[in-house]
């Protein structure tokens, strides 16, 4: 692995009795970049950043953090800022104390403080805040104190678990920008823990999939999305057709009576049970060329008005049980006069098909 | 074929930071002085009923001498018959007045509330007392009963007048938490007022029914001064004690009486203790709390039932004050302070009185500060299981423990000759140091409750932030908790206030506590002035109360203006 990672994590495991929480993890988080823990809730992502911030350590496995061997260290001997959910103000202090509260035991004079907290208070859109008790203020308010607070040490390792769920959908949105701004900005290596697939897409540089307690997949946002690694992640990050079938040649994925090309599958023996996967988008309808692959006759069967396009469920004419959704512009739907019954060709591009073992 | 790489699995060394060390340390001097205030003591008095006189070991010798004397065994049985009498009047009873109080309109609320509590700021001998005025030999009502009042009906009486504010608390508690929606779904579903009562409200009280019964069952049984002043020649458990270690000096035998009375109550906190486990799983998250709707007939009847037993109450403790201030029962009823002049009844005079307040502050200080910060060293320690298990362990052992029976295990632990620690013997000191270990299992069970309450984060963030947790411990957990402090606080005042039972051994001439000075003064006869001195300890605990009260709602908010939104 490269030597030149800023947080090394390997063979983390954890467990709670019987119950393991997390199954040997290696993961490795380069200086500067912006990470997020992305996996159904209960999937170990709070355990594996409680572990890296030592809040909670791991039962086996090592962390090393800017090269040092941090794995047994206690918190206050690591360097990190954290960020909870429920964001853990002290309701009893005003927000400019809770934003100094960490430079105050540096023995720091009281007006460089000062100085600092009006900074961080700036920093993070609240320059009048100061004076004012955390419950005088909205939960958005409230999370940015809280990242002000976790910043105010300059930490070199910033941790965010689930900051921004209990806020309502309109300040996330805003909140998302800013804090990926913020952390651009500072260049603050960070992690971030979500549940949020869309969150994760939109603020990560990185995204670690899990589930049950392993990392199924790291990888660019757009690699996740558009190559999932496995079928689980490929079900979890937006939406995702899939057809139950079998391999019949290393290119070629046989769906009831339909034969679909698909990209080489090396990996699989001919004859597994596989899923072939596509995404709605992904569907093809416009100008298909008379010789293009995986061409189907379809009728639509329900057409649901999402917004900016319309989710179609499709019915393959020629094998009624296999069914697929697709999504259609409101552009598409005009032009070709779709609606419920009509008939159509859609054509699966094999570029964007992905095989799974079933 | 396995060619998998084998992973170096080198066992994690968890290094611990000052915090951790300092919190450890701490939880262990926690384990020490809890060992030493409440556990040795006990085991003192286990050894102790296997020793003769002498202090020589005789096995079980006093404990067959103890069930085949039927005098002394038959103490057991009545204290078991009262108990049980006691049990079935007080909870219907409280059952009825904390449902009159969550599930109907009653007007002053707050008063019927307010007067249900009485009884806790009052020593347990003082319904003894009004009963003699009102029912004793020279009783005004004296013809209205049939025999005597000394014995098992004056002992009822008086214990359910003594238990009746913890039952009803107890029952408001687990009344207050009903959810409408399960009334709504009952209404819907067309079931009769009846049926609803038996299907749900019964149902939802039931936690609160049982703990209710148990904790009248084992006030009752544990009680020493109601069987005092009004028992006759009905012998009790707690009296037993009593005799045999002040009136025999048979320690051996007290120490054996004090096992059988540790029994029953033990037992009755184990099965509460069980019962409310299952509990928690049964509450409901999101519950609507149900606001009682008028409605005539019912709230007419539980409005004369609360005026009812609101009357009782006052009546008992207004008899006791009219008869402090009597001159001569019952033949010159002209009013008089002088029942109040201590120094004429007692050698200690007013001195007891002062001896009392001074024992409640340093029970309220030391008490208040060792159990809130045993409770947070506890909470927040990482890791070390085991020893928080012990320290959950001896800080629940006190409830099952009645006083009387610690307070004889510090006289044989504590007047040991080879125990450095002797030197407190006949001090202010173990007093205060009784009475805390007596009282301990409600304060820390409070202050634990109130830490659980507040984000288990803060000591997340504060290390993060390499604050020492000790500051985070002075500058957020302890300000946040202040109520619960105080409630501790107020807690241990008032109840070092009343007690008697585990501090009746234990006072020297010059530490006589007013509680125990009424006994004494009672022993000898003055009704008038134990009766004084009982209304002198109430009116001082409800006013400290009231004190808290006012304090709670004014300068709470206003020293601490983040508690306002
Ligand atoms: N202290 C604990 N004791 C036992 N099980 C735990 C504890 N903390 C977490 N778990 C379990 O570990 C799993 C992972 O939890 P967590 O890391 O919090 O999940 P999430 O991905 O939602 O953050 C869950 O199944 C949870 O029930
Ligand atoms: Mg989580």
């Amino acid at each position: 692995m490269t030597s030149s990672s800023y947080l090394e994590v390997r063979d983390l495991s954890k467990r709670f009795g019987d119950f393991t929480a997390l199954g040997s993890v290696s993961l490795d988080v380069t200086e500067g970049e912006f990470v997020c823990f992305l996996g159904p809730s209960g999937c170990g992502k709070t355990t594996l950043l409680r572990a890296i911030a030592g809040l909670d350590p791991q039962t086996s496995g090592t962390i090393r953090q800017k090269g040092r061997d941090v794995s047994g260290l206690p918190p206050a001997q690591r360097d990190f800022g954290i960020v909870f959910q429920s964001y853990a103000l002290f309701p009893n202090l005003t927000v400019a104390d809770n934003v100094g509260y960490g430079l105050v035991s540096r023995r720091q004079a009281r007006g460089a403080i000062a100085k600092r907290v009006e900074e961080l208070l700036a920093m993070v859109g609240l320059p009048d805040s100061g004076p004012k008790y955390p419950a005088q203020l909205s939960g958005g308010q409230q999370q940015r104190v809280a990242l002000a607070r976790a910043l105010a040490t300059s930490p070199g390792l910033l941790l965010l678990d689930e900051p921004l769920s209990a806020l309502d959908a309109r300040v996330r949105l805003r909140l998302r920008h800013e804090i990926k701004a913020l952390q651009r900005r500072l260049g603050v290596t960070t992690i971030m823990v979500t549940h949020d697939q869309e969150e994760a897409l939109t603020m990560a540089d990185r995204i670690v999939v899990m589930n049950h307690g392993a990392i199924e997949q790291v990888g660019s946002p757009q690699e996740i999305y558009r190559r999932p690694a496995t079928a689980f992640v490929a079900d979890f990050v937006g939406s995702m057709n899939f057809l139950a079938g079998t391999l019949e040649t290393p290119e070629r994925v046989k769906i009831g009576g339909l034969v679909f090309a698909c990209p080489m599958q090396d990996g699989l023996a001919l004859g597994t049970k596989v899923r072939l996967s596509i995404r709605p988008e992904d569907v093809r309808v416009r100008d298909l060329p008379a010789d293009v692959a995986n061409r189907v006759p379809v009728e639509v069967a329900e057409l649901d008005f999402v917004g900016a396009f319309c989710r179609a469920a499709l019915k393959v004419r020629t094998d009624g049980d296999v069914a697929l959704v697709a999504d259609f512009s409101s552009n598409l739907i005009r032009d070709l006069g779709v609606d419920i019954g009509s008939h159509l060709d859609v054509a699966l591009p094999p570029d964007r098909v992905r095989v799974y073992a079933a | 074929m396995s060619l998998a790489a084998p992973t170096s699995k080198i066992a994690l060394r968890i290094s611990l930071s000052r915090d951790d060390l300092l919190m450890r340390v701490g939880l262990v001097a926690l384990v020490g002085v809890l060992l030493l205030i409440v556990a040795l003591p006990l085991w003192a008095l286990l050894a102790k009923g296997f020793e003769d006189r002498d202090g020589h070991y005789v096995g079980l010798a006093n404990y067959i001498s103890y069930f085949s004397t039927p005098a002394l065994f038959n103490s057991a049985l009545n204290s078991f018959h009262v108990a049980a009498v006691c049990t079935a009047i007080v909870v219907p009873a409280a059952f009825m007045y904390a449902y009159a109080l969550t599930r109907t309109v009653l007007p002053g609320k707050w008063l019927f509330q307010g007067i249900s509590l009485i009884p806790i700021f009052a020593p347990s001998l003082l319904p003894g007392l009004a009963l003699v005025y009102l029912f004793g030999n020279q009783g005004f009502f004296k013809g209205l009963i049939g025999g005597s009042i000394y014995g098992f009906d004056g002992i009822v009486i008086a214990q359910v007048f003594y238990c009746f504010p913890h039952a009803t608390m107890i029952m408001v508690t687990a009344l207050a938490t009903a959810d409408a929606r399960l009334y709504e779904a009952a209404d819907a579903l067309g079931a009769s007022k009846i049926r609803v009562f038996f299907t749900v409200t019964l149902p939802g009280a039931k936690y609160g029914l049982i703990s209710a019964a148990l904790v009248v069952f084992t006030l009752v049984i544990t009680d020493f001064g109601i069987a005092k002043v009004i028992g006759g020649n009905f012998n009790v458990l707690a009296t037993d004690v009593y005799k045999q270690v002040i009136g025999q000096q048979n320690f051996s035998m007290g120490a054996v009486v004090g096992m059988v009375l540790l029994a029953p109550a033990a037992l009755a906190f184990l099965v509460d203790r069980l019962v409310q486990r299952k509990q928690v799983a049964l509450l409901t998250a999101r519950a609507v709390p149900l606001i009682p709707k008028p409605k005539f007939g019912r709230d007419l009847f539980f409005t004369a039932f609360c005026t009812l037993v609101s009357a009782g109450i006052l009546a008992i403790l207004g008899m006791a004050a009219w008869g402090s201030l009597i001159k001569y029962w019952p033949y010159n009823l002209s009013l008089t302070l002088a029942n109040y002049e201590f120094a004429n009844f007692d050698a200690n005079g007013w001195e007891s009185y002062f001896n009392s307040l001074r024992m409640a502050a340093g029970t309220a200080i030391v008490g208040t500060a060792l159990m809130f910060v045993g409770a947070w060293l506890n909470e927040k320690t990482r890791g070390f299981g085991v020893i928080r298990g012990i320290v959950q362990l001896l800080a629940f052992l006190p409830m099952a423990v009645p006083g009387i029976v610690l307070g004889l295990g510090y006289i044989f632990f504590f007047n040991a000759p080879n125990n450095p620690l002797n030197f407190l013997y006949a001090t202010m000191a173990i007093l205060v140091i009784n009475t805390v270990a007596h009282f301990y299992t409600v304060g820390h069970l409070t202050a634990t409750t109130a830490l659980k309450q507040i984000d288990p984060e803060f000591e997340s963030v504060s290390a993060s932030l390499k604050v020492p947790i000790w500051k985070t411990f002075g500058r957020v957990t302890a300000p946040i908790c202040l109520p619960a402090i105080l409630d501790i606080a107020i807690y241990l005042f008032v109840n070092a206030m009343t007690t008697v039972s585990s501090v009746i051994f234990l006072y020297a001439p010059d530490t006589k506590l007013a509680s125990v000075a009424a006994v004494n003064i009672e022993e000898a006869g003055t009704t008038a002035a134990a009766a004084a001195l009982c209304l002198v300890i109430v009116v001082t605990s409800a006013a400290v109360k009231a004190l808290h009260l006012l304090a709670d709602r004014f300068l709470l908010g206003r020293l601490q203006a983040w508690r306002r939104r």
